[in-house]
């Protein structure tokens, strides 16, 4: 036999071998969820149930007062397989001595491009001694049939000011959030801010067509401002409120802002001057 | 700006008439002009154990003592000079052509202060646009050249030198040796120089007036041929614990590498006379802090750094009447500083910003000048430089921080530059003119270009750069003029500037400032103009062959478009000399004085300073001992112990009060 018949021959089984090969490696990637679906993300903790876990993820496996993106994603205990399909709500829960009450917070949606990761935003405006005090309650649907689980969360305390809950002159209580900049530059960085009207103890719908007037102040350095901020603007596409926020140093920064009607009139908040340094209304960046 | 030019051609005018008639006056006796180098500089001081009044003074305290430069001082060191009464962004300071640019935004280091008296042969002062051999330049040109090749075949020489003044308790000690055959020489020189505080006149004690500094060089070469040399040049300089009283930071580093190498052709019989190739190459740290400050609103380190890369080649052809030279050069510059401040409450972070975001500076330019001998007595001569020049801020960060205050602003910025000069000399036995005619451009230096909340303690301003700057153009006049009999020279000197998009400063009430204690924010803004203007008269009697007596009196003018007066003019000067020379000693008593600044710049933090006079006296002796010689300067400096200042301390700071030194330098053949 001539050494090419051979090898051909060799070829004749080696193919489909390899054809088998990578089909089999294709599908047990379909089978298991693939590693990319929490690309980026860090688990919290599991929701567990005797039916499912409900794995909740944030980017640092944490959540603080202030804005959160949270992912999750359910896992069905009997198979070991995540749950493609399934129509998720959540309540967050504050339990004070004396009430209860919840905080700002998206509804949840199945992320685009992933095959089982839901994700939605919740604004803690406080936590309470150590983190305690939150629970956080799933309730879902899959294949027509209801579930529920509650956990207690912790939510840790974030070191600057990111969020504020407020009664403004209208007697209405506000929670406003720092969105943006997650990760603020000596720049002009886009300003997002989130502005909730607690009409009761359990509902936060979003407040629309306000302004917010912005000074940036550095207390650490004479308290000064800078230059080409703007004010912030309701959008209606995503429901926040945006502006540019000057930044010229790293370091500690205080936002001093005030919070205007539809019909411009101030419910909250002063301007800055030699004696007011700062105003009742303000959040905090430090980078 | 009219105005400006009916005051340029009528004053052109008069020039022209006054030489005319003394033209006519002395037409017998013409000569030949001999030294045609010589002509263009307005002052060219060799440096001399001989020559110098103080042998070991500071290079601060020697180019003051130049008609037209005043030292600006914000302490005891590192004083800044103004030439004409501009200073740094406006003048072109070389190190024997090197280009080289200070690491400090505030200015703590000009050029000057990174060499040393010691590595110097001789400074080349051009006024005006006779100024930009090396570049580009309003207000002149200020060179400082290293000594030349020295193929003596001289062997080893020593000189050690020791020097002692009372006030600040200065030491200053330094050796040199220097090695010399026919092909080849090697000099090594050090000098190491400590001051405590000194004290102002009256014993008041001026705290951060403290320095100290160590220099070091070496300088060698190789002979190839007749005519081919090799030069490598390297200078070391260190400074620490530099106080600054006018500033509310010292200085803890000023630390520069100077290198340099060199191919030089020469030839005496061939039209092309000298050919010098030179690479080289400069880094400097700069380091400011408050560590020693007791009583600061908040604690900050201020670095920065500037490196810079460079070559020229030089020509210079003689033929004819004709001498021409060419000057094709490069030079690479990149200036980066930052601030970080510390919070007093210790729970908030450190702050921190890009005071010059990494900004690259990339030159490239010709020169050319023709220096035509019209006949014996008369020389006309024409210069041009012609630059490229490229900024490019390389910091993301420090460009966005920028982007803050000029949204619309690319990180690149391309600038032509432009020079024109010409000049005519008229020179007799007894007396000789000089006219000169130039336009010039320059760029925006870095600071008034990029400079991000630099805080300066003299206005109490936190300024911004303005990368949208033009180039500022200017006009220059001058003239001079020389008389000299048997026993008297005379002479005068004199000249006008007409700036247009004058640089400067202007407040911007928008702006909220950054550092504790500011007045506000200027941003570096273009006047329609400004001019400025200098008369000096000097005179020279020699009442004998052993005494002499000198004079001179200087009138500074300097008015913006608005009609404001302009920072930094010099007040009227004068100076007071009476020699007495023998070949073994020599003395001098100095009076030496301002008048009061009544034309102070009170927008830019000026007050009016009074008029002053000190009294120095300066004793030389030279003994010829068996191996070598012994020079001792010695003498009292502000005799009468007057606590003054001048209109170019910042702050009023006081100079120094009475003080008596002693440098003695021991020459070993």
């Amino acid at each position: 036999m001539s050494k090419l018949k051979l090898i051909k021959m060799k070829l004749k089984y080696i193919i489909p071998l390899i054809g088998i090969a990578l089909f089999t490696a294709c599908s047990t990637d379909n089978d298991d969820t693939p590693i990319n679906e929490i690309e980026n993300l860090i688990k919290v903790q599991d929701f567990v149930s005797t039916n499912h876990t409900i794995e909740l993820f944030s980017e640092t496996g944490l959540l603080n007062t202030g804005y959160n993106t949270v992912s999750l994603r359910i896992k069905d205990n009997t198979n070991d397989h995540y749950v493609e399909t399934a129509s998720i709500s959540w309540m967050p829960m504050m339990q004070m001595p004396s009430m209860q009450h919840s905080c700002p917070k998206s509804v949840i949606s199945k992320v685009q491009d992933k095959n089982t990761l839901y994700n939605g935003f919740l604004i803690f405006q406080m936590t309470g001694a150590n983190g305690s005090g939150w629970t956080l309650k799933f309730n879902y649907t899959i294949d027509g049939q209801d579930y529920e689980i509650v956990e207690n969360i912790s939510v840790n305390q974030s070191e600057t000011q990111n969020v504020t809950a407020f009664l403004g002159n209208d007697n209405t209580k506000y929670v406003l959030t720092l969105i943006e900049p997650k990760n603020p530059q000596m720049a002009t960085n886009d300003l997002v801010l989130g502005l909730y009207k607690m009409e009761n103890m359990m509902s936060f719908p979003v407040v629309k067509d306000y302004s917010i007037t912005l000074d940036p102040r550095m207390p650490g350095m004479g308290n000064h401002s800078t230059p080409n901020n703007t004010n912030l603007n309701y959008n209606n596409v995503d429901q926040l409120y945006h502006g540019d926020l000057s930044l010229t140093m790293s370091g500690y920064w205080v936002l001093n802002l005030k919070l205007l009607n539809a019909t411009n009139s101030v419910l909250k908040g002063e301007d800055v001057t030699d004696i007011n340094t700062q105003s009742s209304l303000y959040l905090e960046l430090e980078f | 700006m009219k105005k400006a030019i009916v005051t340029s051609l009528s004053f052109l005018i008069s020039c022209i008439m006054l030489s005319q008639e003394t033209t006519d006056r002395t037409k017998e006796i013409d000569t030949v002009i001999t030294k045609l180098d010589e002509i263009t500089i307005v002052g060219r001081r060799k440096l001399s154990n001989y020559r110098q009044e103080k042998t070991l003074s500071s290079l601060d305290t020697y180019l003051e003592k130049s008609n037209r430069i005043t030292m600006i001082k914000r302490g005891n060191y590192a004083w800044e000079p103004s030439l004409n009464n501009m200073n740094t962004d406006r003048l072109n300071i070389t190190i024997d052509g090197m280009q080289i640019f200070g690491a400090c935004t505030d200015r703590m280091d000009p050029v000057t202060s990174y060499v040393d008296v010691s590595n110097l042969e001789k400074v080349d002062v051009n006024s005006g646009q006779d100024g930009v051999e090396n570049a580009h330049c309003i207000g002149g040109g200020i060179d400082l050249k290293l000594p030349n090749s020295k193929y003596f075949d001289s062997g080893l020489k020593t000189s050690l030198d020791i020097g002692y003044e009372t006030n600040g308790n200065y030491h200053v000690s330094g050796i040199d040796l220097e090695y010399s055959k026919n092909k080849f020489y090697l000099s090594v020189d050090g000098i190491y120089r400590t001051s405590d505080n000194y004290d102002a006149g009256g014993n008041t004690e001026i705290k951060y007036t403290q320095f100290e500094k160590y220099n070091f060089s070496v300088h060698t070469g190789y002979k190839l041929s007749e005519f081919h040399t090799f030069d490598a040049n390297l200078i070391y300089d260190k400074a620490n614990d530099i106080g600054y009283p006018a500033l509310p930071m010292d200085v803890s580093l000023a630390e520069a590498t100077i290198a340099s190498i060199a191919h030089t052709y020469k030839s005496d019989t061939k039209s092309l006379k000298h050919w010098e190739t030179k690479l080289y190459f400069n880094t400097i740290t700069h380091v400011m802090d408050d560590s020693k400050r007791l009583d600061v609103p908040i604690r900050m380190d201020m670095p920065g750094w500037s490196d810079t890369y460079g070559l020229y080649s030089k020509t210079q052809f003689k033929f004819n009447k004709h001498d021409v030279s060419f000057n094709l050069n490069a030079h690479y510059n990149k200036s980066l500083a930052e601030m970080t401040m510390y919070p007093n409450d210790p729970s908030q972070s450190e702050m921190f910003m890009y005071t010059w975001p990494d900004v690259r500076t990339l030159y490239t330019g010709i020169y050319a000048k023709d220096e035509y001998l019209v006949s014996k007595k008369d020389l006309l001569s024409f210069s041009a430089r012609l630059g490229y020049q490229l900024n490019t801020i390389n910091n993301k960060i420090g460009f966005q921080s920028l982007k803050i205050f000029y949204p619309e602003i690319n990180d690149y910025k391309n600038r032509f530059l432009l020079s024109l000069m010409a000049n005519y000399k008229l020179n007799y036995t007894t007396h000789d003119y000089s006219f000169g005619l130039g336009y010039g451009q320059r760029a925006p230096s870095v600071s008034e270009g990029y400079g991000f909340f630099l805080f300066n303690s003299f206005d109490g301003y936190d300024y911004i750069g303005n990368p949208t700057l033009k180039n500022e153009k200017s006009v220059d006049v001058n003239f001079s003029f020389n008389y000299k009999a048997k026993a008297l020279k005379l002479g005068l000197e004199t000249s006008l500037f007409h700036i247009k998009d004058y640089i400067i400063g202007a407040i911007n009430n928008n702006l909220s400032p950054m550092t504790i204690g500011s007045n506000g924010v200027r941003v570096y803004n273009a006047l329609d103009y400004a001019n400025i203007f200098n008369v000096f008269i000097n005179s020279n009697y020699k009442l004998s062959q052993k005494i002499a007596f000198n004079t001179s009196v200087g009138y500074n003018y300097g008015k913006d478009s608005n009609k404001n007066n302009l920072p930094l003019i010099s007040p009227i000067t004068y100076l007071a000399e009476l020699n007495y020379s023998i070949s073994k000693f020599n003395a001098a008593l100095e009076l030496n004085g301002n008048a009061s600044q009544t034309n102070y710049s009170h927008e830019y933090g000026e007050d009016k300073t009074p008029a002053f006079a000190i009294i120095n006296l300066n004793l030389g002796s030279n003994f010829s001992l068996k191996n070598g010689q012994l020079i001792l300067k010695y003498g009292v400096e502000n005799v009468l112990d007057k606590n003054y200042s001048t209109y170019a301390d910042w702050n009023n700071i006081s100079r120094q009060g009475r003080n008596f030194y002693m440098n003695a330098s021991y020459i070993i053949h």
